[in-house]
């Protein structure tokens, strides 16, 4: 069954929408859309690193982005720029090394649109693998991290005076967040990953009046996102990450339809 | 219970500096079992800060605090939620601890705001979530309660109900209560020691004895020592002994 690229590709997106979908909610939730972008961003350096010794991609990728966001937390402590500035002094100048380091490394042939934009062919069996069992491990963590996270997201006082050592669980979820990325570069490519972290999230929160509900929306507006999306790429020979983001944004839009309504009901 | 044992939290010579400028210093209290320490003091004299510190927000301290429970209820002075968070009053009461439904409940009838329990909580007016605010922090049946100001924007009549459930929990519970606020009238009438706070302990006490000392007169005029005297007054018919103290 799993010969079939179509049938690789519609399990590995699957999996990747169910991880995405709670993970994207606390991206919305804590604002840290462009925290995502920089550690994808960070994405390509580590895939070049892997072409170049021929190690595993999500692997390197989650060692680089997990490292980029250790030097941005250290550079939010050390110096007086404001986190949107430190965040795009990261992102593009990771972004300049890794394309810097593609043109240096001739001998390799680069798909670099399947790299930007996702690529539906490129993913193999051990792929599934490590979405599956790396997906499993990044929600079982998020589970195991979820009070706390939620608790200090809500009110960072209340979770520390209340002894839930907030900074704990905020240090585990940078990790969670490069790890996501790690698993679904391939598929979703590094530029519209974190499309895919806050579209379904966003639909979900024009549904939802309770987190356990928008989490539960965002998950399935993501594995929709997915199906509706591969379908139609292999429908019209498109980039797969564009597809599913495309599909993703429809969905929010059809949830627009559900806030007008509520409002017009409360007139 | 040996006196040891009954200690919550306490401040040796604690204080803590932010941009190079004291918020405040050299504080020294102890929070007991049972009961209801006050911190008063003009704006800005470190009232909040001191809570914060007792409550282990703020690391890079001066002195030290030992702190002997981890069963902690606190409402803040200030608290800014993001109102984007789709978040109702129940989900509020279970963020910090999973607690039974019924226990919610009553907590929510204790401070009169049953009734907005699936109400989304930035619907809610300012006296409404402060009431949710003491709900939440009661419900947890903590041993100590720090609450910062925990009936601003509560009307008149809900203030004194409010005071009097306080006062109830700390018995009922037999927590320690570091308690901060502006109302001298009402809280006086509840607590066991007052401490004065001016960037520093300027001084502290019994309500009487804090009623008594000049540097509280000159702080907060003639007015706010008779209002310590007029509690100490009633009290004093209860206790004829302490008449003494009062005709000096």
């Amino acid at each position: 069954m799993f010969d079939d690229f179509f049938i690789r590709a519609l399990i590995a997106g699957l999996g990747i929408a169910l991880v995405t979908g709670p993970l994207g909610c606390f991206v919305v939730w804590r604002r840290l859309s462009y925290f995502g972008d920089t550690l994808s961003h960070s994405a390509l350096l580590g895939v070049t690193i892997a072409y170049s010794f021929e190690i595993n991609i999500a692997l390197t990728v989650f060692l680089i982005s997990s490292v980029v966001a250790l030097i941005l937390i250290q550079l939010q402590k050390k110096t007086n720029l404001p986190g949107d500035a430190l965040l795009g002094l990261l992102a593009h100048s990771s972004l300049a090394v890794g394309l810097v380091v593609i043109g240096f490394l001739t001998f390799i042939r680069f798909d670099i649109m399947g790299l930007l934009f996702g690529d539906i062919l490129a993913v193999t069996t051990d792929d599934l693998l490590i979405i599956w069992t790396g997906g499993a491990l990044i929600l079982l963590v998020l589970k195991l991290i979820w009070k706390p996270l939620f608790a200090s997201t809500v009110n960072y006082e209340l979770a520390e005076a209340e002894g839930l050592n907030p900074d704990r669980a905020k240090a585990i979820f940078t990790i969670l967040m490069a790890a996501v990325i790690a698993i679904s570069i391939k598929m979703v490519g590094l530029l519209l990953i974190t499309g895919m972290l806050i579209i379904p999230a966003a639909m979900a929160r024009n549904l939802s009046d309770s987190p356990q509900k928008m989490v539960l929306f965002s998950i399935i507006g993501g594995l929709l996102s997915v199906l509706l999306g591969l379908f139609s790429s292999l429908e019209f020979n498109t980039s797969s990450g564009p597809s599913i983001i495309m599909a993703a944004l429809v969905l929010f839009i059809l949830s627009l339809l559900n806030i007008k309504q509520s409002i017009k009901l409360k007139n | 219970m040996s006196l040891e044992n009954s200690t919550l939290v306490k401040l040796n010579n604690a204080g803590f500096k932010q941009n190079d400028k004291w918020l405040v210093e050299g504080v020294s209290l102890t929070v007991e079992k049972g009961k209801i320490v006050t911190l008063i003091g003009p704006n800005g004299s470190g009232k909040s800060t001191t809570a914060k510190i007792a409550l282990g927000i703020y690391k890079n301290i001066e002195g030290s605090v030992e702190k002997y429970t981890n069963k902690v209820g606190y409402v803040p002075q200030k608290i800014s939620i993001d109102w984007t968070l789709p978040l109702r009053v129940h989900d509020f009461m279970l963020l910090t601890e999973n607690i039974k439904d019924e226990v919610i409940d009553e907590a929510l009838n204790l401070t009169g705001v049953i009734h907005l329990k699936n109400k989304n909580l930035g619907n809610l007016s300012g006296g409404e979530f402060q009431r949710v605010l003491i709900a939440r922090a009661i419900s947890k049946k903590p041993e100590l309660l720090v609450l910062d100001e925990p009936v601003q924007g509560v009307d008149y009549t809900g203030e004194i109900a409010l005071y009097e459930l306080i006062k109830r929990i700390s018995d009922t519970l037999n927590c320690g209560i570091l308690l901060i606020s502006h109302d001298l009238h009402t809280v006086m009438t509840a607590t066991d020691h007052v401490v004065c706070l001016n960037g520093h302990v300027c001084c502290s006490g019994t309500p009487m004895d804090v009623a008594k000392n000049n540097e509280y007169k000159t702080l907060f005029g003639e007015q706010a020592s008779q209002i310590l005297s007029v509690y100490e007054h009633k009290h004093d018919h209860v206790h004829s002994d302490k008449g003494e103290i009062k005709k000096n």
